[in-house]
């Protein structure tokens, strides 16, 4: 059900491209005004979400750590596990982002036919979650050839490393073929497996559609219908210099990919893909584990009123002393 | 409740990334949106109505699919003669129908090319139109 109704949201649309820019000939309004919204949207939301999540109260050092804390010197600490630096707190942090490493520990539990519950062995979420994300930095990589005039070197250079294999006189960018490969993945996963499927909601399928569209429609445009890139180029560069133009020959493939990618923008800020900046804001990922080492006082603590032993005993000094109790300080 | 230097930070270094594009387009020169080709050759000043071997919309974004599909068929089927959409029949050959019309290389395939960031494999086999006006001199 889920899955259908993310399905109708997507194919809607592009219904409203289509009916928009074919039958209505609103191919300003699809070219140019979308796309600034969406960037507005996305940046403008993007940053309220960062300064939200920085104002909410974080009182207690939770760091979740599974190695040796640094103890004793001749107890070996488990740097990255358990990082009591900020040195290491950065390795950690980089291993997790680059590398998914808390996804590379995934397992699955499974109940045997003696019904005990057994783990087993489960990277392929990490390998395919790995391979759409690096997939998606390197298609956004290439994209910049749209976007910069000229050409940085580091795009050039990467076009030649992903286009290594060449089909016929063409290169294929193994990229992007990846990005859909592992986009796939996620998505079947979801169907797939009865548990995950179960806790998949409207909002866990629609980034992965949106997402499979974009990528589909990116790959139809440069392999199967051949997209005008002069003539997208032209658009582009006329955004991003704010003197808009609108290329006459832009094809229906063309603003369906365009109208995807916009609203996978718009929808970032408000959808679970706000992960790629929560991830720097975990407070459990993102603090050294030196809690033994300094003390850590809640900011808002108030103050509390105490009556010390050596204030209570300045006043009922001469009392203790009559009924002979022993005293720190005799005077 | 994070630190504000941290968080600072985070979104302008967040900002700078996205807005790589704009923020390095005021550091380059190019400022015309658009590679302008020329269609300025003897051959195509001399025709009447200058149309190429299909229509040049379609040519524009097609004509890296034609040439492919001409390399097939010359050079594995034996088939020198391409059957246009409108019945008319040219030589399919890269030199020799090509660049009869399109001579000049710098100004027409390069400017695009250039400009779009491609770099076709034309010149692995054929020889490089520069190269053979280099000669001629």
């Amino acid at each position: 059900m889920n899955v259908a109704v993310a399905l109708v949201i997507v194919l809607a649309i592009l219904a409203i491209a289509y009916v928009g820019v074919e039958l209505l000939g609103l191919a300003f309004v699809f070219s140019v005004v979308l796309p600034y919204v969406a960037v507005a949207v996305f940046v403008v939301g993007f940053i309220y979400r960062i300064v939200k999540w920085a104002k909410s109260p974080v009182p207690f050092r939770i760091p979740t750590t599974c190695g040796q804390q640094k103890s004793l010197d001749f107890i070996k600490q488990n740097k990255i596990e358990n990082p009591s630096s900020r040195g290491w707190v950065i390795v950690r942090m980089a291993l997790e982002v680059l590398c998914f490493r808390s996804l590379f520990r995934n397992s699955s539990a499974e109940l045997t036919e003696k019904g005990d519950l057994a783990y087993q062995w489960e990277k392929w979420l990490w390998l395919f979650a790995l391979v759409f994300h690096w997939s998606f930095f390197f298609v956004i990589i290439r994209h910049m050839r749209f976007f910069t005039d000229p050409v940085p070197g580091f795009v050039t250079l990467w076009e030649k490393i992903d286009g290594v294999f060449w089909v016929d006189l063409q290169q294929l960018y193994l990229t992007g073929v990846l990005l859909l490969v592992g986009i796939t993945f996620l998505f079947i996963r979801r169907v797939v497996i009865p548990r995950v499927r179960y806790i998949s909601l409207v909002n866990d399928f629609l980034p992965l559609l949106l997402i499979m569209g974009i990528a589909i429609t990116g790959l139809m445009m440069r392999y199967l219908t051949h997209a005008d890139i002069s003539a997208i180029k032209e658009l582009t560069m006329g955004l991003i210099t704010f003197h808009p133009v609108v290329p006459e020959d832009l094809s229906m493939v063309f603003y369906a990919h365009l109208t995807l990618v916009c609203s996978l923008l718009i929808y970032f800020p408000m959808s679970k893909l706000m992960h790629a900046a929560g991830i720097f804001m975990s407070p459990t990922r993102n603090m050294a584990n030196n809690n033994r080492m300094e003390r850590h006082i809640n900011p808002w603590n108030p103050e509390v009123e105490v009556h010390t032993y050596e204030q209570y005993e300045d006043e009922f000094r001469d009392k203790m002393r009559a009924v002979g109790l022993p005293l720190e300080k005799d005077i | 409740m994070y630190k504000p230097r941290n968080i600072i930070i985070g979104v302008i270094a967040f900002l700078a990334l996205i807005f790589f594009p704009v923020w390095s387009s005021l550091f380059t020169t190019g400022e015309a949106v658009g590679a302008e080709i020329s269609l300025d050759t003897p051959m195509i000043n001399a025709m009447e109505n200058p149309k190429c071997v299909e229509d040049t919309e379609w040519m524009r974004a097609n004509h890296m699919k034609l040439l492919a599909d001409w390399k097939v068929e010359v050079v594995r089927n034996g088939n020198r003669i391409y059957v246009a959409e409108d019945g008319q029949k040219y030589l399919a050959s890269l030199q020799n129908t090509c660049f009869e019309c399109h001579s000049n290389y710098d100004e027409f395939c390069l400017k695009c090319h250039e400009y779009n960031n491609v770099s076709p494999t034309c010149w692995t086999c054929h020889v490089e139109p520069t190269v053979v006006e280099e000669g001629n001199k």
